[in-house]
């Protein structure tokens, strides 16, 4: 089914999404439409355009492809499925997701994967392909971040200010020559090894394959690792009264 | 070593003629106080590690026990009371932030117990409820503006999404891994005899109680644990959790050493992770964010489900609830600065918020000046003792209210405020197989019921005494309510009068 959304209200666009029978969904002129594909499964969803807010909240196994960039709360408490956005996203990208993937080919904005946690066999994976903001990772329980830095000539790690605050679960993962600075003391960070790589040797060849990379390109370079310190980190705060 | 200089809160007092040495108190005790020294040939207690739970007491089978507080003092001084000295020295011992539990036990003024009900003498006379019909159910959610009919003058349903509840009374959230499964198990069969609601709090909701959902409230909270698909639609509302009357402005930590089995499966992360729920919902910075999860949450479940936006009863509490009104919420659940809670930092819970009795005039007020009042309905907690508290704070406007210390009490709750040593003997607030085991949720939801149906007697009863026979009657009358020994400026932020005028 092919929808032009043009002005058309979200609840209206939406209700058409969750409704059709048909699997295949192609929305063409999306300019900001909010919610699209909140919790839902089973749907392939190709947007062209920009998605508003909130895009594939608590999605639950459909595949989004935006075609486009993405605005704040991409994927937010997915569960499950896919989101791979041709162009950037915005801040709190993959917020306390639980399951499933997001593919950034560019940017994501402040706060990109804050809360991630995994449980089991649900390991949730964020790739973002050029910097991220500030923030990332923040409070991160479980799940992998990657942060490629393609094209960063900054001469510093493609991340913000307080990356990985209050981790204590899960994987960063930041290809870049130059160790990210000013970690929060929770935070351990060190090269990546063969066994880190092979961790996530499947996740970058996805990457790759969705944007056009060349793989060897991406994955032979050097990638730093965060993991937390503890899975504990505020055992020693309190005195019982 | 240091000396310690902590001085136990409680003296355990034994009737050594009454005793028999059966050391069930021993065996009753997670706290370990009770212990029998063979040497001696009696049982011996160390009251360092009492809480006052009463446990002991109550199991004693020959009564040889009570719990009496302890008269040593530390030299009596006003300013320097026993507890900032004791305080001073527990922290100048570990360092660590000061963690309690409950709700705030400081003698900071009760406006219920200041607020006096109205009853009909002589004209308008009173109703009683034994053979009149009275009306206790109540809906919760958007009200329509006006009335819309069709062109054959029918009225058309445009009523958004309700919760209907044939009590004004919920249980407040509780998450699974505060309280214990069978205190869920328990809360949840009572809300589903009773015809009301109870809530999951932020720990997710165990596979076994997704039948009660039609009587649930599921919450979503920073941390988003146990938060999915299957999880929204399982309940008959979704509930964002924004703060709570024990900790305004604080988030939640529940120790990795609670995140155990069921516990860590529920919330669906890894045994022995701490949970952490962040102070902020880290996609809510402003009002407009807020209407942003409140509508991919009603996007989520097509508009089935009633979303509740709870908050906790701080200084601006009136400009917030108008914000959470205007952002698309169905209804606001406001927690006064008494509300319980498993564990806090207690000078977050003793310091921070204001009464419930002053937040919902002062919400109530606001929202009708602003003529949004309709748009959303108002449920308050922290805390609500007893059936009169209910009337006055339905008279000050509620449409319902929220309990939990009141219903953890009702399953046997000492109110011992220890919760936050996950060694609850009643084995409400706590883990421990052995303890949980203890609360038999048969006998505790029955409890439930058992009171709320007593309340709910009362409150057709004082609702009778007035003249009134339907609850929406009673909502916002406050001219049933006046206020006794207060000032001025307490009367005026009440909306009532002061008794006799």
């Amino acid at each position: 089914m092919k929808i032009t959304a043009n002005l058309m209200h979200f609840k209206e666009l939406n209700e058409k999404v969750r409704n059709t029978p048909e699997k295949s969904v192609e929305i063409d002129n999306c300019i900001g439409q909010r919610y699209i594909a909140s919790g839902l499964s089973n749907k392939d969803i190709i947007i062209n355009g920009t998605p508003g807010n909130a895009l594939g909240a608590y999605l639950n196994g459909a595949n989004i492809t935006v075609y486009g960039n993405a605005q704040d709360a991409t994927g937010d408490t997915m569960n499950d499925g896919s989101i791979t956005i041709h162009g950037s996203s915005g801040d709190a990208t993959g917020y306390a997701m639980r399951g499933g993937k997001i593919f950034v080919r560019d940017n994501a904005g402040y706060r990109a994967g804050i809360h991630m946690k995994a449980y089991k066999e649900k390991i949730p994976k964020l790739v973002i392909g050029g910097a991220a903001g500030s923030f990332l990772g923040e409070y991160q329980a479980g799940g992998v971040i990657v942060v490629l830095g393609i094209n960063n000539t900054t001469g510093k790690a493609p991340v913000g200010r307080f990356c990985g605050t209050g981790m204590h679960g899960g994987k960063i993962y930041i290809r870049s020559e130059n160790e990210p600075e000013n970690l929060p003391a929770q935070v351990a960070v060190r090269k990546a090894e063969s066994e880190d790589m092979n961790e996530i040797e499947d996740l970058l060849k996805e990457y790759c394959d969705n944007f056009n990379y060349d793989p060897a390109k991406i994955i032979n370079k050097t990638f730093y690792v965060l993991t937390p310190n503890t899975k504990n980190p505020y055992k020693r705060l309190y005195t019982n009264n | 070593m240091a000396i310690n200089y902590s001085i136990p809160e409680f003296e355990i007092v034994r009737n050594t003629d009454r005793c028999i040495g059966c050391r069930a108190c021993e065996r009753q005790c997670a706290n370990e106080v009770h212990y029998y020294d063979p040497d001696l040939g009696k049982m011996m207690a160390d009251d360092t590690k009492c809480v006052n739970c009463h446990r002991c007491v109550s199991i004693c089978p020959t009564r040889a026990l009570k719990i009496v507080k302890n008269n040593d003092t530390l030299r009596e001084n006003a300013n320097w009371t026993s507890e900032n000295i004791l305080e001073i020295y527990k922290q100048a011992a570990t360092g660590g932030v000061l963690l309690s539990s409950m709700g705030n036990p400081k003698p900071l003024p009760v406006y219920w117990d200041k607020i006096l009900i109205n009853a009909s003498q002589v004209t308008n006379p009173p109703i009683d409820p034994l053979r009149e019909p009275m009306e206790t159910k109540t809906f919760l959610g958007k009200k329509p503006e006006k009335i819309e009919r069709d062109k054959d003058g029918k009225i058309v349903n445009n009523l958004s999404s309700q919760l209907e509840l044939q009590v004004p009374i919920m249980f407040s959230a509780m998450s699974f891994g505060s309280i214990s499964k069978n205190a869920h198990e328990s809360l949840a069969r009572a809300a589903s005899e009773l015809g009301t609601y109870y809530n999951t709090g932020e720990g997710g909701l165990h596979k076994d109680f997704y039948q009660y959902g039609p009587n649930t409230i599921v919450q979503v909270a920073s941390g988003r644990f146990g938060v999915h698909k299957e999880y929204l639609e399982a309940g008959a509302a979704i509930e964002i959790k924004m703060g709570q009357g024990a900790k305004p402005g604080i988030g939640g930590h529940l120790p990795g050493t609670k995140s155990i089995g069921e516990v860590a499966s529920t919330r669906m992360i890894p045994e022995g992770s701490d949970a952490i729920s962040p102070a902020p919902h880290h996609d809510i910075y402003s009002i407009e964010d807020l209407r942003q999860l409140v509508y991919s949450l009603k996007e989520a479940t097509e508009y089935k489900k009633p979303i509740i936006v709870k908050i906790a009863a701080v200084h601006n509490v009136a400009a917030i609830a108008s914000g959470i009104a205007r952002g698309g919420a169905d209804i606001i659940a406001i927690d006064g600065f008494r509300g319980g809670t498993g564990a806090a930092p207690t000078r977050i819970r003793d310091n921070v918020g204001i009464p419930i009795e002053l937040a919902l005039a002062s919400v109530d007020e606001r929202l009708r000046q602003e003529g949004i009042r309709g748009q959303v309905s108002i449920v308050v907690g922290g805390s609500i003792r007893n059936s009169a508290d209910v009337v006055k704070a339905i008279a000050l406007g509620a449409d319902a209210v929220y309990i939990g210390s009141a219903a953890c009490i009702a399953m046997g709750c000492h109110q011992c405020r220890s919760c936050h040593m996950a060694k609850c003997n009643w084995g409400i607030a706590t883990q421990r197989p052995d303890l949980v085991k203890r609360l038999n949720p048969d006998i505790a939801s029955k409890n439930l019921v058992n009171l709320v149906s007593a309340w709910n007697h009362e409150i057709k009863e004082i609702m009778g005494g007035m003249g009134i026979n339907s609850i929406e009657s009673l909502k916002g009358n406050r001219l049933m309510l006046r206020g006794v020994g207060l000032t001025q400026k307490e009367l005026d932020i009440l909306g009532i009068k002061h008794a006799g005028e």
